[in-house]
């Protein structure tokens, strides 16, 4: 089984190990950890359970995606993962830090230092210029304006949009908005970059393009995490988790990923 | 966010809204405009009362005895008849009145009248001409432009001189030097002996039109009935109690009006105070008009910014989303709201404050009534703009930051 599993089992031993420990604070490498994650909504009287304890480990450098069928819970996930919302139960570690206790305030400063997001609908400030977007998380990280100019620029030169600087999201194509999306989400050297349906509004070659910037990114070190349904483009991941009704339901390397695709069709993970 | 980052941002945000924005600070900008524009012209006239006014009517350290007031306040039918029927000062109540205050304290009699005055370059006209006696100069503080002022002994015999005023003399004597000519007052000759100063005037009124004669002269006919004077004027040295002064003039005068304890003042003792108070009396008026007519435009105004903030917040929730995924805290957003509305309202209040100085500059352009800016008025038209947007600001603001980041990214 260790031969043909291409995870080596003291890894998935680790991480079972480290999500069973309650309480206890896991070693900075783990740079999330998740423990019995646990969040419901109430839709008009009716309780929806959209995660049902859900434990996952992702160390430092890891570049995971995160699927499902729609309704699985993997928004949620993602929404608590980047810390925009917080678990009725379970606990979240984040960098060491337990999140899922936080204050609104402590979370906005977790977002800012932690997370770079980077969503399917770009989210830039449609008046602002490229470069005006990419500071933004400096100005609530309290950097001053001449640093602040300096960083951005040098994100925007990291994604190749150096020339494109002073161009407002509508004088940009969609490629390039969601490059400036991932300068931003860079430019405060977060922890995790969290991207959310990244290609969800790009043509395939642009998607290839955005998943090309991801690869160069995870291979320099940083840790990736995306949320999906598009199996293939999960499979750029080298990681795979897949959710289903509230639960973890698989959690494999990109090969084995693959391998279980072929064998029951995109379908059977598409539901 | 800092502060300035935030100024920077309300004001890109208003910038790309020009009209919106303009429409949205009208309401402060008119309020603002009258407080500014009314607090002027009342401070002008205020000043104006204070220091010219009084000085030039009153003087300071003066009290002013008549049969009836000069400047009074509100007054009923019968009040106003029961003062016709009061007994008139005489010239022999002065010496009385004179002697019961303190050694060396300046005084003057005077009866005073429109009467025809002419000269052989001018047609007759109703002027204003004083018989005076005493220290009438002086306590004036009227000072000769040429000539000189009435001398004890013009004054003891009567003489048949006059002192005049600027207009008197361009009027009656057209490109000529007054001295030593003939001034024709109710028909028969005055020598001309001095032309004072100007006196400026009041609310547009010249207060050089006048002709001062002896109280001996035959004048003092024309102007009143024998023995009759218009009114006493007392000027007490520096450290004087002006209460004792007055004090001691009411007593005389009700001894020789033989009143009763019971019965009331049949006279009136003016100082610059009683002036003043009853001005104190007007301007406390003006200034309540002036402060709620300015107060309504600031409510339509902040009410009109609150609405406008509201829109705002619902218009840019998206963007409230963004900024809290990227890690802005409530006090992030509330400042931003909050600078924004605020920013948007001391535009307004400072195009309000030069609008209503512009105002002020016509009105008393235009008008006689004075304008002075008062500092405190351009600070609290500041202060207020500042006010009223915060304060406008704050619910559009608090519903800004407590925004739930997610569904307001979700939103459209």
């Amino acid at each position: 089984m260790q031969s043909t599993e291409e995870v080596p089992m003291s890894v998935t031993a680790e991480r079972q190990v480290v999500t069973q420990q309650a309480g206890v604070a896991p070693d900075k490498d783990w740079v999330i950890v998740t423990r019995g994650l646990k969040r419901e909504y109430d839709m008009g009287g009716e309780i929806v359970r959209a995660l049902r304890g859900v434990d996952v480990a992702i160390r430092r450098n890891e570049y995971v995606a995160i699927m499902g069928p729609s309704g699985s819970g993997k928004s949620t996930l993602m929404n608590l993962i980047g810390c925009l919302d917080t678990p009725d139960a379970g606990e979240y570690w984040l960098s060491g830090n337990l999140v899922s206790s936080m204050a609104d305030d402590e979370l906005a400063r977790v977002r800012n230092r932690e997370i770079g997001f980077v969503f399917q609908t770009f989210n830039l400030l449609p008046r602002a210029t490229a470069l005006h977007n990419v500071e933004l998380p400096l100005v609530y990280a309290g950097v001053p304006a001449d640093e602040r100019k300096k960083r951005a620029q040098g994100a925007l030169e990291r994604v190749q949009l150096g020339d494109r600087m002073t161009h407002r999201p509508n004088e940009l194509s969609g490629g390039q908005r969601q490059r400036v999306a991932i300068a931003r989400a860079l430019v405060n050297e977060p922890s995790i970059l969290l991207a959310d349906e990244p290609t969800g509004n790009l043509d395939s070659t642009t998607s290839e393009e955005i998943m090309r910037v991801f690869e160069g990114l995870a291979t320099g070190g940083q840790t990736v995490i995306m949320v999906t349904h598009e199996p293939d483009i999960a499979a750029h991941a080298r990681r795979v988790i897949v959710l289903r009704d509230g639960m973890v339901e698989s959690d494999d390397r990109r090969e084995r990923f693959a391998e279980k695709i072929q064998l029951g069709g995109a379908a059977a993970i598409h539901k | 966010m800092p502060f300035i980052e935030a100024i920077r941002l309300a004001l890109a945000q208003i910038r790309v809204q020009k009209l919106k924005s303009f429409f949205t600070l009208l309401g402060v900008t008119i309020g603002v405009m009258f407080l500014i524009a009314v607090v002027s012209i009342v401070e002008g006239m205020s000043s104006y009362m204070e220091h010219d006014f009084v000085g030039k009517l009153i003087g300071v350290n003066t009290v002013t005895l008549r049969h009836i007031p000069e400047i009074g306040g509100d007054m009923s039918e019968a009040e106003w008849r029961e003062m016709l029927r009061r007994p008139r000062i005489l010239i022999t109540d002065v010496k009385p009145v004179v002697d019961a205050l303190p050694p060396g304290t300046q005084w003057s009699a005077e009866g005073y009248d429109n009467v025809a005055i002419a000269s052989q370059w001018a047609k007759p006209t109703m002027l204003q001409a004083s018989a005076v006696e005493g220290d009438y100069f002086s306590i004036r503080e009227m000072n000769m432009e040429r000539g000189r002022v009435l001398t004890q002994q013009e004054m003891a015999l009567g003489t048949p001189v006059v002192v005049i005023g600027q207009e008197i003399a361009t009027r009656f004597f057209p490109k000529l030097d007054p001295l030593n000519r003939q001034l024709k007052v109710a028909g028969l000759p005055y020598t001309v002996v001095g032309v004072a100063e100007s006196q400026g005037s009041i609310f547009g009124i010249s207060l050089d039109r006048f002709v001062i004669a002896p109280y001996r002269s035959p004048l003092r006919h024309v102007v009143n009935r024998p023995l009759v004077i218009d009114a006493v004027k007392i000027k007490a040295t520096g450290d004087a109690d002006m209460a004792e002064i007055q004090e001691n003039i009411r007593q005389v005068m009700r001894g020789r009006h033989k009143l009763r304890p019971s019965q009331p003042d049949n006279f009136a003792i003016e100082t610059s105070e009683s002036a003043l108070s009853f001005w104190a009396n007007i301007k406390s008026k003006l200034v309540i008009a002036g402060v709620v007519l300015p107060a309504i435009g600031l409510v339509v105004g902040a009410i009109v910014i609150m609405n406008i903030m509201l829109v705002a917040v619902a218009e840019r929730t998206r963007e409230i989303g963004i900024r809290k995924a990227l890690g802005a805290r409530r006090r992030d957003i509330m400042s931003q709201f909050l600078v924004e509305a605020a920013t948007l309202s001391t535009i307004g209040a400072a195009i309000g404050i030069g609008i209503g100085i512009l105002l002020a500059q016509v009105i008393a352009a235009v008008s006689p009534l004075p304008a002075t800016i008062a500092p405190w008025s351009i600070i609290a038209g500041v202060l207020v703009g500042a006010g009223v947007g915060i304060i406008s600001g704050i619910y559009p603001a608090s519903r800004a930051s407590r925004l739930d980041p997610i569904s307001a990214l979700r939103q459209e």
